[in-house]
């Protein structure tokens, strides 16, 4: 019997709408209590005064590459990086190699994770057969497997025939089906936004159109279907529009967007560095200013990172020719606190939403609050440190990102998971 | 300037072909010597959006005296001797690599041609790979021609050698844009205030791109036409002025510049076919008819006759078609002699500069 007592932080649980300096116990894993000065009464004990002790982050979008493409990424790997990113769970995309269609990688996923894992990790089954776009996956199967939602990413549902089976077919699991919407025919080959920087590079472009279109088709199925859609990685102004009309029109909609997208605009790839080159690409500064007013105004549920290893030896190719795709989970929590919190567009406890309790709403998990008895998931992060990206250091075992060298202020310290401390920050 | 001097110390500019005004001193008149930058501030040229004004004017006048030496019964000096000159051509070409290679011969330096067929590129080799292994072959310098924009970028920062982008997609082309540029100087004395019209396919087009920059710098007004389909997202970001029609675009241009169809880019939704393409914008007599009475008639090649252009026009007394492919020599020799020095160690040109 393990327990763990967090004394003196800033509590901050949206769900139970708290939001003060207390005590916080974890008993045998579980959260015991919240409150003025406990005992620790045998308790290890964390000092966390000036800190914010919050509801384990939890990112719904990363690239754990295993199976199949070890070289970028492993679960140990890619588990050990949400750590120390400050994430106590991850539900990764079923683009390995074989894709995670059937129920036995849904299964090896969540031994490995069980074997080498340093977090939860809540795999995402394919919609289709081989993401084909062709025959819907044995959903059934996969959700018995352990798979939390469905998702073709990397590639569109690819016709709004097979969009609406699997948003009519899912309501028997109550899962979401999330959306990588792109308008293939509109993108082609383009590596990056279509706008002046495109046309001042030469670059084919990738307009926001292909976003909104299926968003657009997809919020039509959803309200046909009462089926539940997720929207991976929006960027575009008008998918916004879009999905803030749907919602307040009832449709069952959710979304998630990236920290590249709410603080890097296309003007990066002037550089023609492989580490801007990500999809969706990095669009305009209008867009980037109406993703950060989706994720103040409830717009956006969630903030995930898209993380999405990729070795060296890959990136450093010509622009056209490099994978998309950048790591995400070291740096989307200091981003999202030096660019959200500390800049005013969220409050405290919209950020705590948007990184634990949405995440766990939209994937139906036991988790996101610090409710008595609830799983001891716990994220604490010092709101003043600051602290500069060393890509180096990354315990992932990839290393593109554009922020390395960046100056942040607002990291994660301790990152607890069931009770156990599974990374803490070198002080 | 070591190039100047030299090419002054031989016969001067009379009689030479690719030029219809008296062009001897109008150099000098244009770019006095104390506008004029003393050296490329880069090893590499990338593209003409990141050389200012006087970098440009240092080409173009270096390039003006480099012509004479084409006139010459033997056409070559000992400029660049001992100099290495690696073209890595990683898409099809004639004429761009065979003017770098004629000029690179024209200077004494070695050089050799690589295509992408031959090299190891087709064996997976990456391109940064690729390129340096040639250069530790000692390689001074690299020229590359590549289908995709920034390839000449990449090279750039991985090796210590200097880099001549001669075409990286639709992004830039300097040296086409400075040939171009030198060209419009010989005819009509100066770029300041000139009206440009460059027309037809922009959206694939790093000719257009460079020539944007390039003119802009040098003080002409840039108009492009184009149907929409060939139009880039956002034209008007670069500083000119756009058409859809090519009719209204060619009042009172000074420069007519079309630019082939390249199907080879994508855009086969862009147009139905050849014959409605050259009946909205083939640059026929008719149409040439709308611009000034000496406007000249530019294209980078190769033309497609009958589609963007008419055999009347590119062939007719306005054409400076063949001019444009005789200063490409120029501006290569002034670029390659600009930049040989600044790398792997050789100074002569820096210090002498």
């Amino acid at each position: 019997m393990s327990k763990l007592l967090l004394k003196g932080g800033r509590v901050v649980d949206p769900v139970q709408g708290i939001d003060e300096v207390a005590d916080l116990m974890i008993d045998d894993g579980l959260i015991s209590g919240i409150g003025p000065d406990l005992d620790a009464n045998g308790a290890v004990v964390l000092e966390v005064s000036g800190c914010v002790v919050a509801p384990g982050f939890i990112d719904m979008h990363v690239h754990l590459r295993e199976p199949g493409q070890e070289y970028k990424e492993t679960i140990k790997t890619g588990t050990a990086a949400a750590a120390a990113g400050g994430f106590t769970g991850v539900a990764c995309m079923p683009n390995t190699s074989p894709v995670n269609d059937q129920r036995a990688v849904t299964e090896l996923i969540i031994e490995r994770a069980d074997e080498a894992g340093s977090v939860p990790v809540y795999p995402i089954g394919c919609v289709s057969v081989g993401q084909k776009g062709e025959a819907l996956a044995e959903i059934g199967e996969l959700v018995d497997g352990g798979c939390v939602a469905v998702s073709d990413d990397g590639y569109p549902v690819a016709t709004a025939e097979l969009m609406r089976r699997a948003l009519e077919y899912t309501r028997m699991f109550d899962i979401p089906v999330i959306e990588h919407c792109e308008d293939l025919s509109l993108t082609g080959t383009a590596p990056m936004n279509e706008g002046s920087v495109s046309t001042a590079l030469g670059f084919k472009g990738h307009p926001a159109a292909a976003e909104d279109i299926i968003v657009a088709r997809d919020l039509v199925l959803a309200e046909l279907t009462g089926g539940s859609l997720h929207c991976a990685h929006i960027s575009s102004a008008g998918a916004l529009r879009m999905i803030r009309d749907a919602k307040a029109r009832g449709i069952d909609v959710t979304c998630e967007v990236t920290p590249h997208h709410f603080v890097l605009t296309d003007e990066e790839v002037r550089s023609f560095d492989t580490n801007t080159k990500m999809n969706p690409p990095l669009r305009s500064q209008a867009h980037v200013d109406a993703v950060i007013e989706a994720l103040a105004d409830g717009t956006v549920d969630a903030i995930v990172t898209d993380h999405a290893p990729h070795h060296a030896d890959e990136k450093v190719l010509e622009f056209d020719l490099a994978p998309f795709g950048i790591v995400g989970l070291e740096t989307a929590v200091p981003l999202a606190c030096d660019r959200l919190l500390h800049r005013g567009h969220v409050t405290l406890q919209r950020l705590v939403e948007l990184l634990a309790v949405n995440p766990a709403r939209i994937l139906r998990l036991d988790a996101g609050d610090l409710s008595e008895g609830a799983i001891g998931n716990v994220t604490v992060l010092d709101l003043e440190r600051t602290a500069t990206v060393d890509a180096a250091a990354f315990a992932s075992k990839s290393r593109n990102t554009p922020f390395d060298g960046w100056e942040l202020t607002g990291w994660p310290v301790f990152t607890i998971v069931a009770g156990e401390v599974v990374w803490k920050a070198a002080r | 300037m070591p190039g100047a001097t030299e090419a002054k110390a031989a016969p001067g500019d009379t009689g030479n072909p690719a030029t219809t005004a008296d062009t001897s001193d109008a150099g000098d008149v244009m770019f006095p010597a104390d506008r004029q930058a003393a050296a490329l501030k880069s090893k590499d040229l990338l593209g003409i959006e990141y050389l200012d004004a006087d970098e440009i004017r240092l080409i173009l006048d270096t390039a003006h005296h480099f012509k004479e030496i084409s006139l010459r019964p033997i056409k070559k000096v000992p400029t660049l001797r001992g100099k290495s000159i690696i073209n890595l051509f990683f898409e099809p070409s004639t004429r761009t690599r065979t003017s770098f290679e004629i000029a690179a011969k024209r200077l004494s330096a070695d050089t050799q041609s690589i295509s992408a067929s031959t090299s190891a590129v087709v064996k997976g080799e990456t391109l940064i790979d690729t390129a340096r292994n040639i250069e530790a072959m000692y390689a001074d310098l690299l020229v590359i021609r590549h289908a995709f924009p920034g390839a000449a970028h990449v090279l750039a920062r991985a090796c210590s050698a200097g880099v001549i982008n001669a075409g990286d997609g639709a992004h830039e082309h300097p040296t086409q844009a400075l040939l171009d540029a030198l060209t419009i100087r010989d005819h009509k004395g100066t770029i300041e205030g000139l009206r440009v019209l460059i027309c037809g396919d922009i959206a694939h087009s790093r000719v257009a791109r460079s020539n944007i920059h390039c003119l802009r710098k040098l003080g002409a007004d840039v108009v492009v036409a184009a149907p929409p389909t060939f139009m880039p997202c956002d034209v008007e970001s670069l500083g000119v002025e756009a058409f859809h029609r090519l009719e209204p675009a060619l009042e009172g241009a000074d420069v007519v510049m079309t630019l082939r169809i390249q199907l080879e880019r994508g855009g086969k939704l862009s147009f139905p076919s050849t014959r409605e393409y050259f009946n909205l914008f083939g640059l026929s007599r008719d149409k040439l008819a709308l611009a000034k009475d000496d406007a000249i008639v530019m294209h980078p090649g190769p033309m497609n006759r009958g589609v963007e252009i008419a055999s009347d026009v590119a062939d007719g007394p306005q054409s400076v078609i063949l001019d444009q492919v005789s200063n490409g020599l120029a501006v290569r020799m002034a670029v390659l002699y600009l930049l040989a020095g600044r790398g792997a160690g050789a100074k002569n040109v820096e210090t002498a500069a």
